[in-house]
């Protein structure tokens, strides 16, 4: 041990630390409750001083010079760009996912245009696109590259790096009770890693050979030798550059997640008493840190079997009659390395939207959430269950078929927790007042996907019908409702839920209204359909299928399909503008608490500065979800138990 | 640190303090390297997939029995025995240093990184000679009928079975995965060695400094040890995996 080592305590780098070195241990009275509209720490401090002679005035100051000396330093460079604040790392996270959404999002827009009129030509394409759309037809190359960006973009950038770096770093300091992350250096590297992945992932789009087309799951031989496709030369070694990049930027931020969480809570922040957001998000952590490495790895063999001839997944391939010298690498292998990061990467997208939905829907019900030691532990079934279930993508691979067996079992059992998950929310919104506001109705929709789509996963666990349905549309449908929709409508409620502790302004209601419902008729408009073309046996990845009889009666409902899914596009600009002019022209937030919610974040002044509370950081004294209780709305965590108060 | 004492009587996980009592850097490095270990796992059982997919593999005894200086003296595994010692030793001055740390002793601190980092860098070195010899070597083996001279590579290798040819015994071209797991995996760990000697650097030249004697504890030594024995650990399944099994 060390000399001086008493039992430490919410260390944190840097400032932060100055911070609460020099506030009095003594309580400040003034305390974080009736702090003053929109004022930094700084100004509180000085504004507190006059009206409360009886403060211990040295104290005081040095807080307040903390504060003030903290802020000279700030500048445009240290609070906008290299900023070491969770909270400005978590909107930085949030705009860039926001940017990618949209460029993910156009991309298939564009792929649905050839899928619903595989006829037609569409000039504009060519002064888009360029030699990819000569004539206004999309190439099958690129076609090919576009629904691989597509997923790349959306699973990776958006929906792991937008969803769960927006909110874990938004949400993790300001709901347990700390200052800032644990290491708010490592912080603003993960992001600037993620950076430096977009960058490079975004260029790739510009090489003369295209960017990568072998499916965002990049199974070699095909994404292993250039001579395969054109979108395996250059754009392929872009592609895991990148992914390595992002990789880091995961490990970073999910490092920081883990340990802030267990070792930053504030004092009375027991585990049990966490919001629910804060028990996904740490389980989103452990299973990012654990499973990334090993598409880590995947990718590493991959571009040395690219670059230096190496035969780790190729063996006995001819390709354009050219005997290859490799051998005794097998293309299987790479499929257990992808996905053993794959399928706890689908959870790492699902258990944040899980986490927010959970606690905007007890929010907004007025009720506390029903099972809140079910919640935890069926998040923890599943992170755990996330790991032993990779191989249902591998039915069809010529896995042993009694292995198959127990995997079939395994991601059958997925099921129990999934299905506790939405007991809880549906008791939770049962004879509950609920609130519309346009959080809850995604959080709502999220449970409505989340039913929807969990279903069919029931269908395609079973190796006997994934046989026939692997590969079809039916999978397409079930993922994107599952995971992809599902965690937009999470995203989303995040977004609306806590736009106002972000900008310290609301978004507009009736663009949200409008928004939800164009995008949960959509939704369902577009990926319906897709179980039935999927049943009847449509392939998934095919550039055009007016070639094959068999689906030719299909030609109107994809048709159907491409023109709903530019509607929904369409409004997801709708809401990308809400969210900019709201940004800077929104209504103002007036009140502390403006969803009367019981989570620490609420305590804070209505535009936190760095260091999140001005005084002291509240105590918490009892769990989230004590709504409705002993005749009382609503009873914030920091508030001490009365003694008359019933249990819950 | 701190600013408020903690009640004795407070229970470890209620918050308001580390419920390890560790420091968020310790927890942070426990985290990582178990990250770590996912990788490197990924890639020892990789190669253990491939290994056992395939008919015959490469004889340990036969690919590391060469030794610097010794000429063509037959000495199985000796060379990696002594790499493995080297780096063990390595550790054991590692966690010297972190004793000498606990007792503020700088001097004594100084002197135990300065052995880690010679036994990191010595390992590097054993490691760049084995590689060197391996790439460069010439072993006769038959290919087409014909005998040619191969070094060990990551697309070719001269550790296939044993046929007669002319009157003697020849070797075959081995299986083309031995080179590429072998460099790759412990050109991984090399790369992990050769940054914790760095970091072990950047620790010894804070030692110096005096960095760690003013924030009145050597924890950035404890933390780059954890990493330091997990890299060495790490070897003994890499030692495991290509030189014994």
């Amino acid at each position: 041990m060390f000399p001086d080592k008493a039992p430490v305590q919410n260390i944190t780098d840097s400032t932060i630390k100055q911070v609460t070195q020099v506030l009095p241990a003594k309580k400040i009275k003034t305390g974080y409750r009736q702090v003053p509209v929109e004022c930094m720490p700084g100004e509180l401090k000085s504004k507190n001083m006059s009206s409360v002679a009886t403060l211990q005035h040295a104290d005081v100051h040095g807080a307040h010079d903390a504060h003030h000396e903290h802020h000279h330093h700030e500048t445009f460079i240290t609070k906008y760009v290299f900023s070491q604040d969770h909270k400005m790392i978590a909107k930085q996270f949030l705009i860039t996912g926001i940017i990618w959404a949209i460029i993910g999002g156009l991309f298939s827009v564009i792929f649905r245009l050839q899928l619903g009129y595989p006829d037609s030509t569409f000039p504009w394409l060519e002064d888009l696109l360029g030699h990819w759309a000569a004539g206004g037809k999309l190439k099958p190359e690129f076609y090919y590259a576009l629904v691989t960006m597509h997923g790349t973009i959306l699973v990776f950038f958006v929906l792991t790096a937008g969803l769960s770096g927006t909110f874990a770093n938004f949400l993790i300091p300001l709901q347990i009770g700390a200052r800032d992350m644990a290491s708010p250096f490592l912080n603003m590297l993960s992001y600037w890693f993620f950076f430096l992945a977009s960058i490079i992932m975004f260029s790739s789009l510009f090489v003369q050979t295209g960017p990568a087309s072998g499916g965002w799951t990049i199974y070699p031989p095909l994404s292993a030798l250039g001579e395969a496709s054109s979108g395996s030369i250059i754009g392929m070694d872009l592609w895991l550059v990148s992914m390595a990049m992002f990789i880091i930027s995961s490990l970073l931020g999910g490092l920081n997640y883990i340990t802030t969480i267990l070792n930053m809570r504030t004092k009375g922040m027991s585990m049990t008493r966490l919001p629910l957001t804060i028990w996904a998000l740490f389980f989103t952590a452990v299973l990012g840190v654990l499973s990334f490495p090993v598409l880590l790895s995947g990718a590493i063999l991959l571009l040395f079997d690219r670059n230096l001839g190496t035969s780790f997944f190729l063996s006995d391939i001819v390709i354009a009659g050219k005997i290859l010298p490799n051998e005794g690498g097998s293309a299987i292998l790479f499929q257990h390395l992808f996905w053993f990061l794959g399928h706890p990467e689908v959870y790492i997208i699902l258990l944040p939207a899980m986490g927010m939905s959970s606690e905007i829907i007890s929010v907004n019900s007025r009720k506390p959430i029903f099972g809140y030691m079910a919640m935890v532990g069926s998040v923890f079934a599943i992170a755990i269950l996330a790991f032993l279930v990779w191989a249902h993508h591998m039915f069809v691979t010529g896995l042993n078929p009694f292995l198959g067996s127990v995997f079939v079992l395994l991601t059958l059992l997925i099921a129990v927790p999934s299905a506790i998950k939405v007991f809880n929310w549906l008791t939770t919104l049962w004879r509950a007042n609920i609130r519309f506001t346009p959080g809850m109705l995604f959080a709502i929709g999220f449970v409505s996907l989340f039913i929807s789509g969990g279903l069919t996963g029931i269908f395609l666990g079973n190796s006997a019908l994934d046989l026939h349905l692997h590969d079809t549309y039916f999978v397409v449908a079930h993922f994107h409702i599952v995971m992809g929709v599902a965690s937009f409508f999470g995203m989303f409620a995040g977004v609306y839920h806590w736009f106002p502790k972000m900008f310290g302004r609301y978004l507009n209601n009736t663009m949200a209204y409008i928004h939800f419902w164009i995008t949960i008729i959509g939704s369902y408009l577009i990926f319906w359909p897709m179980h039935y073309e999927g049943l009847a046996g449509m392939p998934r990845r095919y550039y055009d299928y007016s070639g094959w009889s068999s689906f030719n009666m299909f030609a109107g409902l994809n048709e159907f399909i491409s023109f709903v899914s530019m509607i929904v596009f369409a409004a997801q600009l709708l809401f990308v503008f809400n969210f900019f002019y709201s940004i800077f022209k929104g209504r103002k937030v007036t009140e502390l608490n403006p969803w009367g919610a019981n989570t620490l974040e609420w305590t804070t002044p209505i535009r936190p500065g760095h260091g999140n509370w001005p005084g002291e950081i509240p105590e918490v004294h009892r769990g989230a979800y004590d709504y409705a209780k002993d005749g009382k709305e609503f009873i914030p965590q920091d508030v001490p138990v009365g003694e008359d108060e019933s249990k819950h | 640190m701190s600013t408020t004492a903690i009640p004795t009587n407070t229970k470890w996980w209620n918050g308001g303090r580390s419920p390890f009592n560790a420091s968020y850097g310790k927890v942070m490095m426990w985290y990582f390297l178990m990250s770590d270990a996912f990788t490197f796992g990924a890639f020892l059982i990789s190669y253990g997939t491939i290994r056992f997919s395939v008919n015959h593999w490469a004889d340990p005894n036969e690919v590391f029995n060469a030794f610097p200086f010794a000429g063509h003296a037959n000495l199985p595994l000796a060379f990696v025995s002594l790499m493995t010692f080297i780096l063990i030793f390595s550790s054991v001055t590692m966690v010297l240093a972190v004793h000498e740390g606990h007792k503020m002793n700088r001097k004594g601190v100084e002197k135990y990184m300065i052995l880690t980092i010679l036994g990191g860098l010595a390992f590097l070195g054993c490691q760049a000679w084995e590689w060197t010899h391996m790439i460069t070597g010439d072993h006769a083996v038959l290919v087409n009928g014909e005998i040619e001279k191969w070094g060990t590579t990551v697309t070719k290798n001269p550790w296939g079975p044993h046929v007669m040819h002319e009157g003697q015994m020849v070797s075959t071209p081995g299986p083309i995965a031995f080179g590429g797991y072998f460099f790759g995996i412990t050109g991984f760990h090399g790369f992990h060695v050769f940054s914790g000697v760095i970091i072990n650097l950047v620790m010894l030249i804070k030692t110096r400094m005096g960095h760690f004697d003013q924030r009145g504890h050597y924890e950035m030594i404890e933390k780059a040890g954890l990493y330091w024995h997990f890299v060495d650990l790490v070897w003994v399944f890499v030692f495991l995996c290509f030189y014994l099994v």
